[in-house]
């Protein structure tokens, strides 16, 4: 047993999921960084929305749609609150990382010129690289990246190399989805202030392991998805800092947004509409809201405690299977382990732990160019939350080795 | 024998295993067992690219048949491949054309060739019939 001051045999119960088999076996449920399940908690909030006051937000005068309305806006401050975000409308609700990323992107083509370099990491998500290449093309910025080391660290002193007034914009994701390393934003963050460049740091991996505060953090914009922290799909954040929201042209153009529209000329909403066109995930939003008070009633400190001491335990376990190689032993990671077992392919294994009702994610996990530097085709990688236990890992090692003895 | 008949025969085959077990065992053999493509065809050209494993196809005629041959960088892909290769290698271009891949369900190997898999193994069997449909369009 792993000593927590959480009860997890009770926590396992608010997530109905868990209970199901799949192929005749209990579900071991190890694909949290793809997506989280759903605690009772927050499912109980979807429903009521539906039963009590589903209605569009912030144009009827009647009650229903006024009850929307009002708990949309708690779940932006609830949000606001969660990161210690300045102001509410620093907080544009989105459909995920990847719609904030694009939103930020797109928004900067109007300012990236010719020869203006922007930097990526060399461990992001195919989200945080393909929407600067296509930035990068609009605009003729040039990509440059920041090179990491064998471990899945990144190698800070060619990053501060890179950094030159022509830097304009550094993008890096919180942690790996891949390899689970914690990257120093602090440190990122700072350095490319001094040569005033703006950051972005991709959160979506971190926010369901640490909570970070962004105005501590200084840095310009942060993304976050729900689902990757107990809340629904289809749901996120982008948070930027006002000045530079302001500054940003709008994205998409529709209701919501405007403030006055004619045939010659249109003005935009104030923030946060300005980047909220159309209706927007309501129901979503809302359970957001309902995710996070839910893993506050936990305990941040509590989770990562937990959460540390049940990867240990994984990594300890795992690396009693012969032939079993970890990629990302980074010193400071989280939750996520990368793995592959001599000579067997990762989708071989994926597939038989299937069978075993253990769900991993295996392939390249949407980073090949992290792939591309370790020279394999994908791992195999199990990724863990705060309703995981020792037992689960111990089926998971189990499952391994009966792959790997099926296979060589 | 005609590719139904083939099909029938594997699906006969797999009604013996009594679990998944048994049959991902009987694939992972018939995946290390067979020497699938010449190295010289292993080339990008010929490489059906999946979102998890790497599938090579080649196909040649042989008089007026189809000849495939083809291979996989996963052990269960290339299990299944042999399969496919057995139904679809050595059969008319029409016929091949002509057929169906029900039998995949029937020996319980569905969800590879679900696209969440995406492993290649759909595209490849779009590729065995493409490559039947040009050597049709050649022997007509």
């Amino acid at each position: 047993m792993i000593k927590t001051s959480l009860d997890i045999a009770s926590i396992r119960k608010d997530f109905p999921v868990l209970n199901r088999k799949v192929n005749g076996k209990p579900l071991v449920y190890l694909d949290n960084a793809a997506t989280s399940q759903t605690p009772q908690q927050v499912i109980d909030v979807i429903v009521e929305y539906y039963h009590r006051y589903n209605a569009n937000i912030h144009r009827g005068v009647h009650t229903l749609s006024q009850e929307a309305t009002d708990a949309y806006e708690a779940a932006r401050g609830k949000i606001q609150k969660h990161f210690n975000i300045a102001k509410p409308y620093e907080v544009i609700l989105t459909s995920g990382t990847t719609h904030s990323i694009n939103l930020v992107a797109n928004g900067f083509s109007s300012f990236i010129k010719e020869g203006d370099e922007i930097l990526v990491s060399a461990m992001e998500h195919h989200s945080n690289i393909v929407p600067w290449q296509m930035l990068c093309e609009r605009t003729g910025g040039i990509l440059k990246v920041i090179p990491m080391n064998q471990n899945g660290e990144l190698i800070m002193e060619e990053y501060h190399k890179l950094l030159s007034e022509k830097t304009k914009l550094v993008f890096c994701n919180h942690v790996s989805n891949a390899l689970g390393t914690i990257n120093p934003i602090e440190e990122i963050i700072d350095a490319a202030h001094n040569v005033g460049a703006a950051v972005l740091i991709d959160g979506a991996q971190a926010a369901a392991h640490i909570k970070p505060d962004l105005q501590a953090l200084d840095v310009d914009f942060y993304t976050v998805s729900a689902h990757k922290m107990c809340g629904p799909t289809g749901v996120g954040i982008l948070y930027g800092k006002e000045e530079l929201l302001k500054k940003l042209p709008p994205y998409q153009g529709g209701g919501e947004m405007i403030a006055e529209v004619t045939f010659e000329k249109t003005t935009y909403a104030d923030l946060p509409h300005k980047f909220e066109a159309g209706t927007p995930n309501i129901c979503g939003g809302i359970a957001f809201g309902a995710a996070l008070d839910y893993m506050n009633s936990l305990g941040f400190e509590n989770i990562a405690e937990y959460e540390d001491e049940l990867m240990s335990y994984a990594t300890r376990q795992l690396l009693t299977v012969e032939g079993l190689k970890i990629y990302g032993t980074a010193k400071n990671k989280t939750s996520v382990i990368s793995f592959n077992i001599e000579g067997t392919h990762p989708y071989d294994i994926g597939s038989i732990l299937d069978k075993l009702g253990i769900a991993v994610r295996t392939g390249h996990h949407c980073a090949q160019p992290i792939m591309d530097f370790y020279q394999i085709p994908g791992t195999v990688r199990a990724s863990f939350s705060f309703y995981n236990t020792k037992k689960e890992v111990d089926v998971l090692v189990e499952g391994v080795k009966r792959a790997r003895n099926m296979l060589l | 024998m005609i590719i139904a008949e083939i099909q029938e025969e594997i699906v006969d085959e797999f009604s013996m295993f009594d679990d998944w077990m048994q049959r991902y065992e009987y694939m992972i053999e018939l995946g290390k067992s067979l020497p699938l493509i010449d190295e010289p065809y292993k080339t990008e050209d010929n490489i059906i690219k999946g979102c998890q494993s790497k599938v090579w196809v080649h196909a040649e005629l042989d008089n007026d048949k189809l000849v495939f041959t083809a291979d996989s960088d996963a052990i269960i892909t290339k299990g299944i491949i042999a399969i496919l290769i057995r139904a679809f290698s050595n059969q008319k271009p029409q016929d091949i054309i002509d057929a169906n891949t029900d039998f995949i369900d029937e020996i319980g190997l569905k969800e590879h060739l679900s696209p969440t898999r995406a492993n290649g193994l759909v595209s490849m069997i779009k590729q065995l019939k493409l490559y039947a449909v040009a050597y049709q369009t050649q022997l007509n």
